[in-house]
């Protein structure tokens, strides 16, 4: 075991058991699965992307590119996650990714013995021709031996929520500079959220003995910790990631509610996507340790220094039997010094530099570790590591270590100031990128805007939280700063062992070496965008954390250039991997959107309908009866019923807008392409209105209720579009028009009442006085009067169907008392419910356009209406309409069509040919739209649009469905088959 | 994005519906050329790189439209009025 006795912030009484490959090892509360697995001597822990070289865990937070496992099992298995943040549950399973049969033998490691062949360029050079065999060999093949983990299964059994929330300052990191600010804002009386990805806050102040206010650095997080929890305007929200910069201070932030537990409690989501709204932010990632490029940098044992403390400090874990730190700056001196004084053996220092402060010297002899200056580390052995080659001062040597603690200075965690375009820039005396033009609102303290002294941290997310509280109105005096070590540290740029010896990795999780970046500058892609793109350098799941600096530092010293002028790449949202499923919530299977309801459904349901969705809706699609084989047979009974006698039919879904005003006559002659003006009190009419350019945008009817007062039907699926559009006309092209209108839709129900017995259903529920007579109410009137005894309703006189029909409007509380007194008043006549499938036969029958012409691709012309066009007055899309192309005869235009052969099933879709014609583009005739089953004439029939089609009736044509394989003739006739003179729906 | 509604005050743009360019005005169907006139309002837009002035409708909200000077590279908003009365208001409130 590598636990060292005592120290670290686990709780030692809490153990907690767990699994990595199926071995059952211990931990405690407070581990990382990364901490527990190097507590129990676990070193290998994966294989690599592309060669399948054994790596180990190389880091302690969200920057790590090896340590990539499934975790959970079954449903809820999740790859590609990240040991070193993953926080350990009793219960946890866990399993390396990227092994066959083994983690320890795995048989695809010989690509490592290609890697000669597997460099930069690879699939770009070796895959492009020929290209069919890629989908049939390569992809197969390399989707084998790549492996990323694999996703589960099944279905996912949690879920995920969505919120939004506002506050004053958002401070994203909880550090030291974090807490400085959220504390100095939150005292000032701001409202301040606080979020930290980690679930214990304190940053680096856990991972450092460091002294703050002449206490532990992890207890003076704790007290702050504790403060900030009593104010009541500050939130501080664990595991909780921003991970993106939008617009106007929105922030994107994924919370892993229950992602530490087996499985999320009752009623718990397991993760919840956060949309938080700031005035003020203050951005206080910390920064991310680079590593050197150097021979064998990849093997298990090598470790980023910062983590090597880390382990030590926050869980009590001594990496390795013995360690070797190899570094650029002073910083991972004081590492090493407080590793050996944790316990984990820290033999020797070896540093590029000539010089460093005589103190550090000093320490390192006092604690009997050896120190190597002007050094570099040229090599490492061992499966795990066992040794590793040092070049010192022109000497060479070899050390027996099991952990190679490596720093090469730190890269402040600049991502998010990047988010609205900002670039980072370099800063030589750092030797770091720090923050550019930053996002509105967001200002950057500590160590992630190049602060990297604790004190310089602590004053400065003081400073700057104070600073965002007072921009929004909370001044007070300012806080006093807490004392702690304030030396900077000296640290210098250095990249790559010129002596390396083997493969020296640049980006482990996709096996970029230090060759592979000067092959890409050999072949001339040598930008950093380029680099990035040829060497897939920093396009793995760890984003190229430690990696992307590095690369491009290598390429400018390739290419002469400064570091400054080669650039970084950009950085995007999201900062770290946000799931598939927070990003859903609740958007998932039939809660994908909210489904609307009618009026009548739960009358609908009672009478046994069977329900479809369209668009929003749920409507009912037909009512079988017991015995009754299929839908056909169903609908077709529907049918017949409403010509026999009367049916009736839920059409609340319909768009219903109110118009009023002494203008509203002249408006409607403006949208609609036929006249309205005229139109009389108690009169309805249909009207076709048009986009301006020129094609049919929807029908419908507008009854007059009373001189100033109107009200418009639209189809269900334009509703929201045609209101839309009459704002538009009405606030932006003709303001100067005394028209107000208003939906109301939702308001009323509507039920149309179809077939010969329909008035004697109707003047049985209409109250005394209201006359339904063929005179009191003739076809397309329209007039209010009570139902039910006393409820208000309009009662308008339109057939869809052919038929006598009416449709009755109620507020939409009476829906369902309204079909259920249609239905006792109709008992006597045979009254039979039917849904869109025989309403949609109904009118096919009667030859209506519906949806499927109305394609927003057909004009006037093409439905076979343009003679409802008004010559005498301007609307909108008239202009556009009269268009040589749209008003060309030879346009396929609207007609019906029944099969020779009566027996033949037609099928929209069809596309028209003249017989004997070869089926080519080019002698296209025209589609069919629209098909049913007539139970009135007993075969198929059909509607849809042919070139010069009314001319054309009794003619013969070819319809032909090559992708169900029909092919057979079909008469062209009128489309009214049923009743073409009307004589049914004026009686 | 933001946009301030002059009858509601900011709002979250999901709340919009957008149509684009503000500035065409709906030719006049009696003129002589009305077909090319109406064919460029219908069809031509240019696509600036900066300030744009832009139809926003509130479809969640209070169903006005509403002119927005928004830069499409930052998607600040300069401003926003009402299409029916031109009440100027507020830029972004950012
Ligand atoms: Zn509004």
């Amino acid at each position: 075991m590598s636990r060292l006795p005592v120290g670290g912030l686990i709780d030692r009484a809490r153990p907690l058991a767990f699994t990595f490959d199926g071995t059952l090892y211990r931990g405690h509360e407070g581990d990382t699965l990364a901490s527990a697995l190097l507590a129990n001597d676990v070193r290998l822990v994966g294989r690599s992307f592309k060669y399948h070289r054994p790596r180990g865990i190389f880091s302690a937070g969200v920057e790590e590119p090896n340590a990539l496992v499934e975790l959970r099992s079954g449903a809820r298995r999740e790859p590609n996650s990240r040991a070193t943040v993953a926080e350990l549950y009793d219960g946890l399973e866990a399993a390396s990714q990227n092994r066959w049969p083994s983690l320890d033998h795995d048989l695809l490691s010989i690509n490592g013995l290609l890697s000669p062949f597997l460099g930069a360029g690879f699939y770009y050079k070796t895959f492009m021709w020929p290209a069919a065999l890629w989908e049939k060999f390569y992809e197969p093949v390399i989707r084998r031996a790549a492996g990323l983990g694999r996703a589960a299964d099944e279905a996912d059994p949690d879920h995920y929520e969505k919120l939004t929330t506002f506050c004053d300052v958002l401070i994203i990191g909880a550090g030291p500079a974090g807490l400085m600010a959220a504390l100095a804002a939150g005292r000032a009386g701001a409202r301040v959220i606080l979020a930290d990805e980690d679930f214990l806050p304190g940053g680096r102040l856990n991972a450092e003995a460091l002294e703050v206010d002449g206490m532990a650095g992890a207890a003076f997080a704790a007290r702050l910790r504790a403060e900030l929890d009593s104010l009541p305007n500050v939130r501080v929200m664990t595991r909780t990631t921003v991970f993106g910069v939008y617009d106007a201070g929105t922030y994107g932030a994924l919370e892993r509610v229950a992602d530490h537990l087996p499985t999320p409690g009752p009623f718990q989501p397991r993760q919840r996507l956060w949309r938080i709204v700031a005035t003020r932010a203050v951005l206080a990632a910390g920064a991310t340790e680079r590593p050197i490029v150097f021979g064998g940098n990849d093997r298990p044992g090598v470790m980023l220094a910062g983590a090597v403390r880390a382990y030590a400090n926050r869980f009590g874990v001594a990496t390795g039997t013995s360690t070797v730190v190899f570094a650029t700056n002073d910083d991972a001196w004081r590492g090493a010094f407080e590793a050996q004084r944790a316990g984990a053996r820290v033999t020797t220092i070896v540093d590029v530099r000539r010089e460093v402060a005589p103190a550090l010297t000093r320490e390192a002899g006092a604690l009997g570790i050896r120190t190597l200056l002007d050094g570099r580390i040229t090599g490492t052995k061992g499966k795990l590591l066992t040794h590793v080659d040092v070049i010192a001062n022109g000497r060479r040597e070899r050390f027996a270590t099991e952990t190679l603690a490596v720093s090469g200075g730190w890269s402040p965690s600049v991502h998010l100031t990047c988010h609205h375009g900002g670039k980072p820039v370099w800063n030589e005396a750092l030797a770091a990128f720090v923050p550019g033009t930053c996002p509105p609102g967001l200002e950057v303290a500590g160590a992630a805007a190049g602060t990297f002294s604790l004190g310089g941290a602590l004053r400065e997310g003081r400073t700057l939280g104070a600073k965002a509280a007072a921009d929004v109105g909370h001044t007070s005096p300012m806080i006093e700063a807490p004392k702690a070590q304030d030396t900077p540290g000296a640290a210098t740029a250095f990249w790559h062992v010129a002596e390396s010896v083997g493969p020296a990795f640049v980006d482990l999780q996709n096996d970029v070496t230090a060759k592979d970046v000067s092959i890409a500058h050999r072949e001339g892609f040598r930008s950093v965008e380029h680099l990035k793109r040829y060497t897939t350098l920093g396009m793995a799941t760890d984003q190229g954390r430690t990696s992307n600096v590095t690369g491009l530092a290598i390429m400018a010293s390739l290419t002469g250039q400064g570091i400054a002028e080669t650039g970084t790449t950009i950085f995007r949202p999201p900062y770290t991997p946000v799931s598939l499923g927070a990003l859903a919530g609740h958007h998932r299977g039939k809660d994908f959107r909210p489904v609307r309801l009618t009026p009548t459904h739960e009358w609908a349901r009672a009478q046994g309908a069977v329900f479809i969705e369209t668009g929003a809706w749920l409507r009912a699609q037909y009512f079988p009866r017991p015995g009754e084989k299929d839908w056909l047979e169903s609908v077709s009974r529907e049918v017949t019923a409403v010509r026999a006698a009367v049916g009736l039919i839920d059409v609340s879904t319909f768009g219903k807008i109110d118009l009023q005003g002494p203008d509203v006559g002249a408006f409607l002659d403006r949208v609609y392409i036929n006249g309205f003006a005229q139109l009389g009190v108690g009169k309805a009419r249909y009207g076709v209105m048009l986009r301006e350019d020129g094609m049919v945008m929807d029908d419908g009817t507008t009854a007059r209720l009373s001189p100033e007062h109107y009200v418009m039907t639209t189809t269900t699926v334009n509703a929201a579009k045609v209101y839309q559009h009459l704002e538009f006309c009405l606030q932006v092209l003709w303001p100067e028009l005394d028209v107000t209108i208003a939906s109301v839709s939702d308001q009323w129900a509507q039920i149309a009442l179809a077939g010969p017995r329909a008035r004697d259903v109707l003047a049985r529920i209409v109250d005394a006085g209201v006359d339904v007579s063929n005179e009191g109410l003739p076809f397309m009137g329209a007039i209010e009067g009570a139902v039910m005894g006393g409820v208000p309703a309009r009662l308008f006189r339109l057939s869809f169907s052919g038929e006598l029909g009416y449709e009755i409007a109620v507020p939409a509380r009476h829906g369902a008392a309204l079909a259920d007194a249609l239905m006792t008043a109709g008992a006597a006549f045979g009254i039979t419910p039917y849904g869109i499938e025989a309403l949609g036969v109904l009118r096919i029958e009667k030859g209506h356009v519906s949806g499927n012409e109305l394609t927003g691709q057909t004009t006037a012309g093409d439905l076979g209406m343009g003679r409802m066009a008004s010559t005498k007055k301007d609307y909108i899309g008239r202009v556009m309409a009269a268009r040589p192309g749209l008003t060309d005869p030879d346009r396929p235009s609207f007609i019906g069509f029944r099969p020779v052969d009566p027996a033949q099933r037609l099928r929209a879709g069809a596309h028209f040919l003249t017989p004997g014609a070869v089926a080519s583009v080019e002698n296209d005739e025209g589609y069919m739209s629209s098909v049913a089953y007539s139970p009135h004439l007993g075969h198929w029939i059909g509607l849809g649009f042919l070139k010069n089609g009314p001319s054309r009736i009794g003619e013969r044509v070819r319809a032909y469905d090559p992708v169900r394989g029909n092919d057979f003739e079909v008469e062209v006739c009128s489309p009214g088959f049923i009743d073409p003179e009307g004589e049914r729906l004026r009686g | 994005m933001r946009i301030p509604c002059p009858y509601c005050g900011a709002r979250d743009a999901h709340e919009f519906a957008y149509l684009g360019d503000a500035t065409l005005t709906r030719p006049d169907p009696a003129a002589p050329d009305a077909e090319g006139r109406f064919f460029d309002y219908v069809y031509q837009r240019t696509n600036p790189a900066g300030a744009h002035e832009e139809w926003w409708y509130h479809a969640q909200g209070c169903r006005q439209w509403v002119k927005v000077a928004r830069d499409t590279r930052t998607h600040a908003i300069g401003g926003a009025t009402l299409a029916r009365d031109g009440a100027a208001t507020s830029g972004d409130p950012a």
